[in-house]
């Protein structure tokens, strides 16, 4: 009886510790988004309105830093990249939209959140209802989108090393340098 | 521990901390970073509370799954990290009106209110079309050097870029 108890209390948490993992990065997401001033309307306008850099250094430097560990840790096997299928129709079309929306809100779905962490209410009043209604907008129209101009252009889940069909390195190493160099110029162009 | 109190940390402190909690999130969750696909789910059970089981019958819910996911933590998470940060350094306040949309549009809070949700219909619709966000493409898919993750995050900013700018160049210029 006592085992079984034990057992039925650690399925219970193998099955809690995705979510409690979820929780934990997410709070610590949220405290780096929300010290890095992205959390704030103002910054992200300032960015796409081309007078605050700092989103675009936040995005580049995390990538930066991310690409190089996460490659690192593939070509010791310790990951598998989780990467998104995708065509021109869906990226590029979808992209668009999105970037009109990210402009007239002036949060994108991760920092909208974190918005409302530090009590902006047009994120939460009206930003957050916005976003429910688009996603079940798309949810109904789905069944005509899927077949059509979701698959126009289709190119699988396909990552730079594979379309150059070269070793990983030769596109980490360049990226990597290419990154240093745009935050550099950024930097230097006082922005 | 005088950091934990700073409003403003460096963009570049920020971003390889989020660089780090990539890493972290691949080793231990063994998921990218990403949030868009919780505001569907979410939309899918509001909607399902309201009209019934159907609603998760219908074939994108039956894709994403009508469920209390780890990335729907995450975005919790995001909530309750931001609040901690906001009122650690006194940064928290209520606010309807962005100071850059005040001094371009005036106290409007119902305009801002109204253009916000317009704004969140295209952001929501737009993150399913593309299949994901500035974290889950412009991020996680960016870093792994994946073409759906670029093609998306250039498009992302060529429209939000062109869209501030009629709205605050044009419009309120």
């Amino acid at each position: 009886m006592a085992e079984n108890k034990k057992k039925t209390i650690g399925q219970q948490q193998t099955s809690w510790s995705p979510l409690a993992w979820g929780l934990v990065m997410g709070i610590v997401f949220g405290f780096l988004l929300q010290k890095g001033g992205v959390t704030k309307y103002d910054v992200i306008l300032g960015q796409l309105l081309l007078t605050d850099f700092t989103m675009v250094k936040i995005i580049l430097t995390a990538i930066l830093t991310g690409m190089i560990g996460i490659y690192a840790m593939k070509s010791l096997g310790w990951v598998e990249l989780s990467v998104k299928s995708g065509s021109w129709g869906m990226n590029g079309i979808g992209g668009l939209i999105f970037g009109v929306g990210f402009a007239l809100l002036g949060y994108c779905p991760g920092t909208i959140a974190g918005a409302i962490g530090n009590g902006s209410l047009d994120a939460m009043v009206g930003g957050l209802a916005g976003i429910w209604i688009g996603s079940g907008l798309f949810a109904a129209l789905y069944p005509k989108l899927r077949s059509g101009i979701l698959k126009k252009g289709d190119f699988g889940d396909l990552t730079l090393p594979k379309l150059f069909k070269v070793n990983d390195w030769v596109v980490v190493i360049p990226a990597a340098v290419l990154i240093v160099v745009v935050l550099i110029w950024i930097e230097m162009a006082g922005l | 521990m005088n950091f934990l109190t700073e409003v403003q940390w460096s963009p570049y402190a920020v971003g390889v901390g989020i660089g780090v909690l990539s890493w972290l999130s691949f080793l231990i969750s063994k998921k990218p970073l990403g949030t868009s696909t919780s505001y569907a789910k979410t939309s899918g059970m509001i909607e399902r509370f309201f009209r019934g089981p159907d609603v998760g019958l219908r074939p994108y819910y039956q894709k994403i799954k009508l469920d209390i996911d780890w990335q729907w933590m995450l975005v919790m998470g995001i909530v309750f990290g931001s609040l901690l940060s906001a009122l650690l350094s006194g940064d928290f306040s209520f606010e309807w009106v962005p100071a850059l949309w005040l001094s371009a549009f005036g106290y409007t809070p119902i305009l801002r209110i109204i253009i916000a949700m317009i704004g969140g219909i295209f952001l929501g619709f737009g993150s399913r079309w593309a299949d994901g966000c500035t974290s889950g493409h412009g991020i996680s898919g960016a870093l792994q050097l994946a073409v759906s993750s670029w093609i998306s995050a250039i498009a992302f900013f060529a429209s939000g870029i062109l869209v501030a700018q009629i709205l605050f160049r044009l419009i309120a210029g």
